[in-house]
Order: structure tokens, then C-alpha cells, then sequence
């Protein structure tokens, strides 16, 4: 491990010389015959942001696991301010001073925000002495941090900013000073991120210590102080964040030289294939999820739709791919498409040269128990060339699959393995080597590297700027705005089920699509 | 990441360990009872596989299961838990029964397959209501299922009592079915290639009809486009509905099959055995089929293997319990105990194995 930042990664909150909140020494975890980390010092100063990097199954959450007693490692020491500690449970996590902030938060719906917070650390038979103590406590809390919330509201009716907001609160009444976030912005927009990382800096300042993880490089440069990154199990390197750049990172990354932008030359949009005009969908619920969008797609561009999750994005592709009913007007190369009956699913929509990468692989891509070769005939099973006579041809199906698993760099390229033997970026090129090799007249991708490693990441993106070159509309939807930017022709923000505008993206920025995302339109946020 | 078991492991090795756990636990009860276990094993195994008496008893009770069994797996591959397999199974003997009687049969050979289109479009309909709740209102298929036993019951009831009851009878029965209808035995079958069976034993051709059943229900699961509908929503709902298969018509039609499989299961009791409808005929077998397809894997081979072992714990415990005076319920404590083990603490006796599986790769790996 080469260990850059020695010593000299003294964060402003930190006394000389004091040992470091954590330091971790050859902590080595194997599942089974998976070496999930492999001997791996670390040493975070107190009061610093210290992030870690590392692409999926790098080992980040294990090892943070193992801090927070939910693993145990197989060898190895935690000392926590210079103090050898044993951490068999989350309560010993707790007792030490540490908090952690997951991922999918851990909150009761219909309770409050207050009882949230004491739950779990309720004192006494009785409930209300804690909780009149816990509003006292907190209110002094949110006070000196800034973080604003109403202890009484629900947290089903609160936003996820705040509902995150109340999980640091919860580490942070159980006097935790070691505080880590485990990929705290992905379900945040711009600007909440920003206020997050505003009280990040104010917990540090206050002499918090806290561990980011992350797979943005954009994070890491931004808000830490020192950074780790972590590859295959291993800790390659801990640098100071001010010394080193996103192109290093990504290269201590994966391991080889990255190319971080799209590389792509400009469109030649041709005739519409796609148009969409006031779509709307009602859920079970009757909440209406999609409240009136209208749009068109042309051959041979990717519009992209950025928008925080949750604003109607996975209703527009669902509804376009056949998986939910809708009212409105879809044409398909100038012709209507069935939005409510018979013809209203993901068959009839496929016959019409429609293919989908749906936002989430393992739940509706791909049956995970089922073999890579039976995967690529999901959803095509039907096709002429899959069948003989009554039966399907299960041999040709894995002629097809061997073929696609080649050109598509799929590795291991084995087409008996089940679909959850393969990593998430081979996953994802299992259904992207079914849809794009269809050749569609349009393709809808929905979050196409959630969860792919960087190297990975390359080759999605490329494959689908050549189907893009070859003449064929792309529908683009994903949370991730450097994705949208990188890949789009055009961009198109939603915002609680509506099209808030649309921008080129050669001549926007982060900062107006976050307004556009957070329901700001333009002529408000200038003003 | 690899499975982490070879697969000969998971569907032999795992079922035996868990059937010798609770053949050794069976075998601490009968000593607590102060008889000998060895002498017990000795009797079962005699009485069942030691003549072709018991081997026709044993294949009998194991074409019962078969059917049973066959009709949960294909449920099951749909993710659908049916437990009307009893009440399917009852109606199908309606279906069969009524057929039988309808006309003068002049052969079997055309009675049997008129029987099992009465047996299946019963045992199917018994099916369909609940399975169209399911599909379409989201009533639970279990609880309705389970209802529907009780009904199916009481419907029988009702009709034996009412309206098949030969005038002037007593007993809750349908008549004798015609002569024609009567389905060759074993002995029948196996007397032109010289092999000396027992004619006195049940088993008859509905034995081979629950063999090609169990090669029908395994090309119709893995070879054919149904079948993979019906595999890929049994894995994930969602995953079917982007793929643009209809849930309901997976859930109506699976259960219709797996209730006609029920329905058929009455061309061996009612038609092979009976020969007449009696109150419950069906003696429990939809719900050993449950056992069954849980200890085959809801594989079609594996369901025919459990079957022709819950066969002989049929069998050979009925032996027992005639020549030991061990007690008919210790019997059923038996059969509990190995429904117990290889069904519901499957992960009891899989999680040792892998994790002795895992060790040897580890050591592997470190000698190369």
C-alpha cells in the first residue's frame, strides 16, 4: 500500500499528534473462497472527512460492515482513538462512538421523526421521560449543526434530505463521533447533496471524524480531506484529496487508464421515431405519477431525462416498455401505440421494434436463478428463432448466448452460469446484448451503470452511442447527472411527473438542471 | 461467485443425510416404546419391497403421490403454494366415478382415457376458482385452496349421499362401475413377459400413465415457451411483467394444470382400486404430495423418486403396524419425521454440508 498522505493529512480540526480516531490494522474478511478484503491498514485522522472509493465489491461495505460489527474479520485490529476495541455487534459500534448512515435508510414510516430517533435507546419502561429528554437533546443538536427538522412530523411525510438528516441525527444522539455514510447522495438532487455536505463540514469542524463512501469521484473531491480507494479487497492507495485528481482515482480504481468522458461526435437526428404527447399515469395508490409529459425522440439521438429518482422517470419506462397502463398518446415511427388494452405489454411493444433495459437488472432484466442463456431468450421467447415446432431449441438459444456473451465482453463467458453468478456491469451486459442486438428502431435505457464498475461503465456507454450512430432513437433516463450530460443530445428534466424543460447540453450546467430537478424553473432560480 | 454445492450434492446427498436423521430419530422413538428398531426396519423393508404384494401396494400408494406431487411442483414452478391438491384430487374421483357410470364401457382401453379427461376437467375446475381469485382479487391461493378441501368434501358428500347412492344402499357410495372400466393390474400387465405378480396387490397401468406424466410435466416445464413463462414468473413477478408475460394467465393456467394433475390422481384410486366412489378416497395423498415435491425439488424425477419412497413408508408402515403391534399413529410419527426433515429443515442439514463443501475448495485451492 503506498501510504501518500503519511502523517501529513492533518485536517483543520485535528490536534497534533493525537491519535487517530480509527486505525485499522491487516483487517483481512474471506466469504467462502472470496477474499472480500485482504489485510488492509487504514488510518483516519480526528476531525476529518476521509472518503473511500472503490468500484462495487471493492470491499467498501465490508469493511465498513466489520466497523460497525455486523462482520467479524477473520484477522486483524480496529483501534478506535488509539485504543484496541473489540467489535462484536452494532451496540459495541455504538458504545465506541460510532454511527453509521446507511445506504437504505433504517427509519419507521409512521412514526415521528422524535421517536425515531429514540428507538433503541429508550430508557426505562416508560416512553414519555425519554422522549421529553430526546426532544430536549435534539433540539440542541439541530441546533448547533443546523440541521432542521420537525421532530413531531412523520417520516412519511418528510423529504428523503431530511429523512437522512434524521438518521445522522439518530448516530448523533447516541453520541457518535465517528460518523459513516455509506453512498449518502444517491437518492439526493444537487442541491440537497450540497446542504449534506455543508453539515458534514460543520460535524468535522466540530471535531466529528466521518467516513464517506462513495462511488462518485466528483464527491470525493469536493467535500474529504483524504481519500482511500480500494480495489478487489484491497486498499491501493490513501492520498491527500487536494494532492491527487478524478483521473488518478479512477486509474487507482480499475487499475488501468480510464476514460472518463463519453467520447462521441455529434448527432444526426433523422425522423421522429418516438412521440410522446400528455402522457399520464394514475398508480394503485391514485396518485398521478405522471402528470401530463409530452415529447419526441428522433432517429439517431439520446434524449436524455435526468431528475432526481422518484419524479415519474421509472413510470415514463415502464409505460413505454408495456409494464404499466397510461393515458395519453404514444406513437411508434407515426403510428399510435396501445397504452390500455390487450396490446399493452411488453410483448406488443417489443413486435413494434420497441427493446428496454429496464432501471433495475436483477428485479425486472433478468431472473437471476435462471442461466445467462435462458436470459437471453427472456422476454424474446416467443421469437421464431428461439423455437422448433412446439418446443423451444435450448441449443440454439446457446449458440445465440455463446455469440453475444463474445461480442459483448461478458465474462466469465459461460452461458449455463446463473445470471447472479456475474458481477453488476456483467449483468448489465447480458440485457444490453439482448436488447441492442434486436436492433430496435428505439431503445429505452434506464439507469444503465447503477451499480457497474468504471470499466465496465466505458463500454455501456460506447455500445450505446454506436446503436445511436447506427440510425436509432435512445431514451436515456438516469439519476446520474454526469451520465445524462456525458451521453445526451438533448436533455429533458423531470419534476413530480412533468417535463420541466429541456436544455442542450452544451449549453447548460449542473447547477441549472439541479433548479430544473428540484422543480426551480429558470426564470425563478435567476431571479 | 459459484454454487457452492456440485449438484449431485444438493439433489442426492442432502436428502439422504436428511432421511437418515429422521430414520435415526424414528428409530430412538420405537426404542422408547421398548421395541426393536432393527427388527421394525426389517419388517417395513420386507413388507414393502419383499414381495410383489408389497411392491404393488407400495407402487400404488406411490402413483397417488406421484399425481399429488407432480400437480404441486408445477404450482410451485409458478410460485403458487397449492394446497388443494386433497380437494382437486376428491373431485377428480366425482369426474372419474361419473364418467365410469355414464355408459356401458365395453372396453377399458376406452373408458380410461374418457375417465382421466372427467378426472383432470374436474380436478382442474376445483382449481380454477380459487386460481382466478388469485389472478384476478389477490385472494391468497393458500387460504383459498385450503377452503376449497372442505368444500370439495362436502360437495362429495352430498353427491354420494344424494344422488350416486344406489337405492336401497346404506353405505355412502357410488355402484360398482361397469366391468369395462376395470383397469388392468400389474399382475395383468406383467403376466406376457412371464414375471409372476401378485394379483391381489392394487397397483395397475395408471402406474405408467404417472410415469409419462412425469416426462410430459418435465418437457412441459423445461422444453416449451409455456413452461418458461411459467418458470421465469414463478422467479420474479416483476421481471415477467417486463417481459410481457401475463401473470394472470400464468396463475390460472399453472393451477388448471396443476389441478388437473390432482383430478388425474383418481384413475388410481377410484378407477384402478375402488373400482366405486367412496368418502374420502383420496386418504390424505394431496397433502403427502406436498411432502413429495418438496423432497424432489419439484423435479419431475425427483417427485416420481419421493413418491415410491412415501410409497413404502405407506406400505411398509401398514406392516408394522399389523405385525409389530407398534400403534398406527407411531406410523404417522414416522412419516412426520421424514416430511419434517427433508421438507421444512432442508436448510438444517444443507448448511453443514456446504460449509464442509466450501472447506475442501479451500484446501484445495491452498495444495495446488
Amino acid at each position: 500500500m503506498k501510504d501518500l498522505a503519511e502523517n501529513s493529512g492533518q485536517p483543520p480540526g485535528a490536534a497534533p499528534n493525537a491519535p487517530p480516531a480509527i486505525e485499522l490494522r491487516g483487517i483481512s474478511k474471506a466469504f467462502g473462497p472470496v477474499q472480500a478484503n485482504k489485510d488492509i491498514s487504514l488510518k483516519v485522522a480526528k476531525g476529518a472527512i476521509h472518503g473511500i472509493i472503490g468500484e462495487n465489491g471493492a470491499g467498501k461495505s465490508t469493511l465498513m460492515s466489520i466497523l460497525y460489527g455486523f462482520y467479524k474479520a477473520d484477522r486483524g485490529e480496529i483501534l478506535i482513538n488509539g485504543k484496541p476495541t473489540e467489535i462484536p455487534d452494532s451496540q459495541a459500534a455504538i458504545a465506541a462512538g460510532i454511527g453509521m448512515v446507511f445506504q437504505h435508510f433504517k427509519l419507521v414510516e409512521n412514526f415521528t421523526v422524535l421517536e425515531n430517533v429514540v428507538l433503541g435507546a429508550e430508557e426505562g419502561a416508560l416512553l414519555r421521560p425519554t422522549l421529553a429528554k430526546a426532544r430536549k437533546h435534539l433540539t440542541e443538536i439541530a441546533e448547533e449543526y443546523e440541521m432542521n427538522v420537525d421532530p413531531d412530523a412523520l417520516i412519511e411525510e418528510i423529504g428523503v434530505g431530511q429523512q437522512q438528516r434524521v438518521e445522522i441525527l439518530k448516530s448523533l444522539y447516541r453520541h457518535a463521533d465517528i460518523l459513516i455514510l455509506d453512498e449518502p447522495t444517491g437518492v439526493l438532487t444537487p442541491a440537497e447533496a450540497d446542504h449534506l455536505f455543508r453539515i458534514l463540514r460543520g460535524l468535522r469542524d466540530e471535531g466529528k471524524t466521518i467516513i464517506l463512501i462513495t462511488h462518485k469521484l466528483r464527491e470525493i473531491m469536493e467535500v474529504t480531506d483524504t481519500v482511500s480507494v480500494m480495489r478487489r479487497g484491497e486498499m491501493t492507495a490513501t492520498v491527500k484529496t487536494a494532492e491527487t485528481s478524478p483521473e488518478q482515482l479512477a486509474e487507482l480504481m480499475v487499475g488501468r487508464k480510464v476514460l472518463l468522458r463519453v467520447d462521441k461526435k455529434p448527432a444526426q437526428p433523422g425522423k421522429t421515431i418516438l412521440k410522446v404527447e400528455d402522457l399520464r399515469v394514475v398508480d394503485d395508490d391514485k396518485v398521478e405519477r405522471l402528470k401530463g409529459v409530452s415529447f419526441e425522440v428522433r432517429a439517431g439521438e439520446i434524449l436524455g431525462i435526468a431528475g432526481v429518482s422518484g419524479n415519474g422517470q421509472s413510470e415514463l419506462l415502464e409505460v413505454l416498455g408495456g409494464m404499466m397502463p397510461a393515458t395519453g398518446r404514444v406513437e411508434i415511427n407515426g403510428e399510435a401505440i396501445d397504452l390500455t388494452g390487450k396490446h399493452s405489454d411488453g410483448r406488443s411493444r417489443r413486435k413494434r421494434g420497441i427493446a428496454h433495459v429496464p432501471e433495475d437488472r436483477q428485479a425486472e432484466g433478468l431472473i437471476m436463478d435462471f442461466a445467462a442463456w435462458e436470459n437471453v431468450a427472456f422476454g424474446y421467447q416467443w421469437d421464431p428463432a428461439y423455437n422448433k415446432g412446439w418446443l423451444m431449441d435450448n441449443a440454439g438459444i446457446r449458440e445465440d448466448t455463446a455469440g453475444k456473451m463474445e461480442r459483448f465482453d461478458v465474462r466469465p463467458p459461460h452461458a449455463h452460469l446463473a445470471a447472479k453468478s456475474f458481477s453488476g456491469g456483467n449483468q448489465q451486459k447480458i440485457v444490453l446484448a439482448r436488447e441492442i442486438e434486436r436492433n430496435p428502431d428505439l431503445l429505452l435505457v434506464g439507469q444503465p451503470t447503477r451499480g457497474v464498475d468504471i470499466g465496465a461503465i466505458e463500454f455501456i456507454h460506447q455500445r450505446i452511442i454506436e446503436l445511436r450512430d447506427a440510425g436509432k432513437a435512445i431514451l436515456l433516463v438516469s439519476v446520474e447527472l454526469d451520465e445524462i450530460m456525458g451521453m445526451s443530445d438533448r436533455i429533458a428534466v423531470m419534476f413530480d411527473g412533468r417535463i420541466m424543460g429541456e436544455r442542450l447540453p452544451g449549453e447548460t450546467n449542473e447547477g441549472e438542471l439541479g433548479l430544473l430537478m428540484a422543480g426551480v424553473t429558470s426564470g425563478e432560480g435567476k431571479a | 461467485m459459484m454454487d457452492v454445492m456440485p449438484r449431485w450434492a444438493d439433489v442426492v446427498l442432502v436428502p439422504l443425510i436428511s432421511l437418515i436423521l429422521a430414520f435415526g430419530i424414528s428409530a430412538l422413538v420405537i426404542l422408547g416404546i421398548g421395541k426393536d428398531p432393527v427388527e421394525a426396519v426389517k419388517l417395513m423393508v420386507t413388507g414393502a419391497f419383499g414381495s410383489t404384494y408389497g411392491w404393488g401396494y407400495t407402487l400404488f400408494y406411490a402413483t397417488n403421490f406421484i399425481f399429488t406431487g407432480l400437480a404441486f411442483a408445477v404450482a410451485s414452478h409458478a410460485s403458487m403454494f397449492n394446497i388443494g391438491s386433497e380437494g382437486q384430487a376428491t373431485l377428480g374421483g366425482l369426474g372419474v366415478a361419473l364418467v365410469c357410470l355414464a355408459l356401458p364401457w365395453p372396453h377399458w382401453a376406452i373408458a380410461l382415457p374418457a375417465a382421466m379427461i372427467g378426472g383432470a376437467l374436474f380436478g382442474a375446475a376445483w382449481a380454477f376458482l380459487p386460481a382466478w381469485l388469485q389472478a384476478k382479487r389477490g385472494s391468497h391461493i393458500v387460504i383459498t385452496t385450503i377452503m376449497f378441501n372442505f368444500i370439495g368434501a362436502a360437495v362429495l358428500n352430498y353427491m354420494l349421499v344424494n344422488v350416486m347412492r344406489p337405492e336401497g344402499s346404506m353405505d355412502p357410495a357410488s355402484a360398482k362401475f361397469p366391468a369395462g372400466t376395470n383397469l388392468p393390474t400389474l399382475h395383468d400387465i406383467l403376466a406376457p413377459f412371464g414375471i409372476e405378480f401378485s394379483s391381489a396387490a392394487p397397483a395397475n397401468i395408471s402406474f405408467l400413465i404417472a410415469l409419462l406424466a412425469c416426462f410430459l410435466v418435465w418437457l412441459m416445464l423445461w422444453r416449451t415457451r409455456f413452461g418458461f413463462e411459467l418458470r421465469a414468473f414463478g422467479r420474479s413477478e416483476s421481471a415477467a411483467v417486463y417481459a410481457g408475460i401475463s401473470p394472470a394467465k400464468i396463475i390460472i393456467v399453472a393451477m388448471l394444470i396443476s389441478g388437473g394433475l390432482s383430478g388425474l390422481m383418481a384413475i388410481n384410486n377410484v378407477m384402478g382400486e375402488a373400482e366405486r366412489l367412496v368418502l374420502n378416497s383420496v386418504e390424505g395423498a394431496g397433502f403427502i404430495g406436498i411432502a413429495v415435491a418438496l423432497m424432489g425439488r419439484n423435479h419431475p424425477v425427483g417427485v416420481a423418486l419421493a413418491a415410491i419412497l412415501f410409497g413404502f413408508l405407506y406400505q411398509g408402515g401398514a406392516e408394522l403396524a399389523l405385525w409389530m403391534s407398534i400403534p398406527r399413529e407411531l406410523i404417522v410419527v414416522i412419516q412426520g419425521l421424514v416430511i419434517l426433515f427433508t421438507g421444512a429443515l432442508d436448510n438444517m442439514v444443507r448448511m453443514p454440508i456446504e460449509r464442509v463443501f466450501l472447506m475442501m475448495r479451500r484446501n484445495a485451492k491452498a495444495g495446488e
